[in-house]
């Protein structure tokens, strides 16, 4: 389908998809959102590309194909768990830092955060990985 | 830590081998070493349970009511150890066995991701993550059977794929009427209530749903059609790794749920599952004689062998339980076994249909072997473990008074001879017939592997004793669920 | 509201079942989506229903007491995410079914066996 208003329209969303989906993504912790709703926001973002310039030419912009992203975000998601080892506490326990403290750039990082991470990518490899196989032939 | 490991080196050896999908070697080789990994680590797993009872992990240190525990007792270490085996001889076996283009397509992390997903089931202590777990297998399983695409698979997967999303239906249903009704999700902590609850019909409505969940994935009675026509389509590696895995995850999973769940109403579930368990057997059986695809009469098998396992729950004592565990682990290497066999027998004359087959014993008196010693001894023929795993269960069933149920497993054992014979005089005994296929040469590596699980069956026969001891204190473990309870919630009675 | 719920579960599982029985194989699926949807929702009446509350505590008031209950919410999260992953692969089987078939009634597919 080649579609001219598509096309622009899905060049131009694109970036805005993925800082969104960054967004919802940091959000999560404390607001409504998190990494599976990130993960779809990117997905889509690279869906609705490869509906407008097609599939082979949409994957071509990636140094990982989406099954890769995949098990990348499993990835780190299993490794996310490991840090509470070292801190003496049982595998997945959540384990915080906190940056710059008592200033206003006050930031609370933690191994939740990178948990989710890796499921946002899985999340994002997967839906590609189904679309793209549906939409290839 | 030991604990979590079962669940996690599969799924960090099923993303290692997503990356190297491509490589056909690394992965024959790599997913070997990982599967002999994993029993190395159910093994230390098993004897760290012998040694010091049951073991358990808060995740996150969550506690016990609210976070998700895992528990190993010695019922789940004996399946954990007996799944890994199976994992690796089934890795030993494919190479040689499934054409590359499966191979390559992700065969083996979808293996991991299977086996993720039952040790997972074998080791949660939470209803829904039992569910979760549950999925990640079948899953998994789903892909497996479709893999390849052939239209006899995508047929067989279709069905597949329904019945067992419906039963996954009535898994999440049970869990809400439960969790509503108790407020927790824990087994332990439900254990501890169920004790003392008085608002019964919604527990045995929420524990019927679970009931039909777990008996269609371990294809009990009524819900067993899915299996002969599902079971037979992907390669023979796959279907001998669902026989020896998949189904008795659902029987696993019954030992749990009737051991914690049922202390009310007793009288009623002993009876319905009695009744089940001799309509399963029988009509596994009758229905499996009628078959002339060596896959098919062993998949009907499968449904007849776990009515066995079913009756020995039923009955509830020390020594039928025992029998039971102690006939299941035979089971999943038997079973395994026969498929792999069957697997050879096609390499070498390309059909599993009796009629094309024969003449076997004289032209390979090795294949034959590696055939009769793991179907003689689901037929229950001393001194292999199927006698002995049947001898015990009969005789639990006459200790504990249910004279009928006995007899019919009695008859069903003779059913069981018969079309094992079927199979051995068609395939292997009589002359070649003048339309079969010339005989092709069969794999080296899978001779090996089957040739390693017969190696297990005899050895599971010899050793029987020291087995039947090990699965005897695993079922006074089940038998005595405060043991459960208290190694999660620290609580003796109610 | 209970009511109401009630009669959309009703009303979603009878559909589920009627697509479910259909021949065609798209229909089937549908009938499986509609399943699933059919038990999150009973999920979420089954485990007591809060109005007017959200799933955690806020803390301007910190009124832990008018908060509906979290945990059948994360259940129902979880598994609408399980079924997204069952749908989109039974999708993808489905229409690997019908490229390799070239048919999606299922009536057909018994005769060949």
């Amino acid at each position: 389908m080649e579609s001219v208003i598509l096309q622009i329209a899905a060049r131009h969303m694109r970036p805005l998809l993925i800082i969104l989906s960054l967004v919802v993504l940091y959000r999560g912790h404390n607001e409504p959102g998190g990494g599976f709703i990130g993960g779809l926001m990117l997905g889509a973002a690279y869906i609705l590309y490869a509906m407008a310039f097609g599939v082979a030419k949409t994957q071509n912009r990636f140094v990982f194909s989406p099954l890769n992203l995949t098990a990348l975000g499993l990835l780190i998601a299993v490794v996310s768990g490991i840090p509470a080892l070292f801190a003496g506490d049982t595998f997945m326990t959540g384990e915080w830092i906190t940056l710059f403290a008592d200033t206003v750039a006050e930031l609370k990082l933690g191994t939740p955060l990178i948990f989710d991470v890796g499921v946002y990518l899985a999340v994002a490899g997967m839906l590609m990985l189904v679309m793209f196989s549906i939409m290839e032939e | 830590m030991i604990l979590v490991l079962p669940i996690i080196l599969p799924l960090v050896f099923m993303v290692l081998l997503i990356f190297t999908r491509r490589w056909l070697f690394f992965q024959q080789a790599f997913s070997l070493l990982s599967a002999v990994a994993l029993t190395v680590v159910s093994a230390l797993l098993l004897s760290q349970v012998a040694t010091e009872g049951i073991l358990t992990i808060q995740l996150g240190t969550w506690p016990a009511p609210y976070g998700i525990t895992l528990v190993a007792d010695l019922l789940s270490a004996i399946m954990l150890i007996t799944t890994s085996f199976v994992a690796v001889v089934v890795m030993v076996y494919s190479p040689g066995f499934i054409d590359k283009e499966r191979q390559t397509a992700g065969y083996y992390p979808l293996v991991f991701g299977l086996l993720m997903g039952v040790n997972g089931a074998f080791l949660t202590g939470d209803i829904f993550n039992m569910y979760v777990w549950y999925e990640v297998m079948l899953t998994s399983s789903f892909v497996l059977i479709a893999l390849g695409g052939s239209a006899e698979q995508l047929r067989g997967s279709v069905k597949y794929v329904t019945i067992s999303f419906v039963a996954s239906i009535f898994f999440v249903s049970a869990i809400g009427i439960l969790y509503g009704q108790t407020g927790t999700l824990n087994m332990a902590d439900l254990a501890y209530k169920m004790r003392t609850w008085e608002n019964m019909p919604y527990i045995n409505g929420a524990l019927m749903l679970f009931f039909v969940a777990f008996s269609v994935k371990a294809a009990l009675f009524p819900f067993f059609f899915w299996l002969p026509a599902s079971y037979h389509t992907p390669p023979v590696p796959i279907t001998a790794l669902f026989a020896g895995t998949l189904t008795k995850v659902g029987i696993y999973t019954m030992f749990r749920f009737y051991s914690l769940f049922v202390v009310q109403d007793v009288m009623f579930w002993k009876l319905f599952l009695l009744i089940i368990a001799g309509l399963t057997m029988s009509v596994g059986v009758l229905m499996a004689a009628s078959q002339f695809d060596i896959r098919k009469i062993l998949s009907f098998h499968i449904i007849s062998q776990v009515g066995y396992m079913v009756m020995g729950l039923a009955i509830f004592s020390v020594n039928s339980l025992a029998a039971a565990i102690y006939f299941t682990v035979h089971n999943m290497l038997s079973k395994t076994n026969t498929f792999l066999a069957g697997g050879l027998v096609f390499q070498r004359l390309g059909s599993y249909d009796l009629k094309y087959l024969g003449g076997l014993y004289k032209a390979a008196p090795f294949l034959a072997l590696l055939f009769f010693i793991p179907a003689m001894s689901l037929a229950g023929i001393p001194p292999l473990p199927g006698f002995f795993g049947k001898l015990f269960l009969i005789k639990g069933g006459f200790a504990a008074g249910e004279y009928l149920i006995t007899a019919v497993a009695i008859a069903v054992g003779f059913f069981t001879l018969f079309s094992m014979i079927k199979i051995w005089n068609e395939a292997y005994f009589k002359k070649t017939p003048e339309d079969a296929q010339k005989a092709q040469p069969v794999n080296r590596s899978a001779i090996a592997a089957t040739t390693l699980l017969a190696a297990a069956v005899i050895l599971l026969g010899i050793f029987a004793g020291p087995a039947m001891e090990l699965t005897h204190q695993a079922a006074m473990q089940l038998k005595d669920p405060y043991q459960y309870i208290d190694a999660i919630l620290n609580q003796t009675s109610p | 509201m209970l009511l109401l719920l009630a009669v959309v579960i009703g009303v979603l599982y009878g559909s589920a079942v009627y697509l479910l029985l259909r021949r065609n194989i798209f229909k089937l699926i549908l009938g499986l989506i509609f399943l699933g949807h059919a038990t999150n929702l009973l999920l979420f009446v089954a485990s007591g229903l809060t109005s007017g509350y959200p799933a955690f505590i806020r803390f301007i008031t910190g009124e832990s007491e008018s908060m509906a209950d979290p945990l059948p919410q994360a259940l129902i999260l979880t598994a609408i995410v399980i079924g997204l992953g069952v749908t989109a692969f039974a999708l993808v089987l489905v229409y690997r079914f019908y490229s390799v078939t070239k048919t999606v009634d299922l009536d057909e597919l018994s005769e060949n066996e």
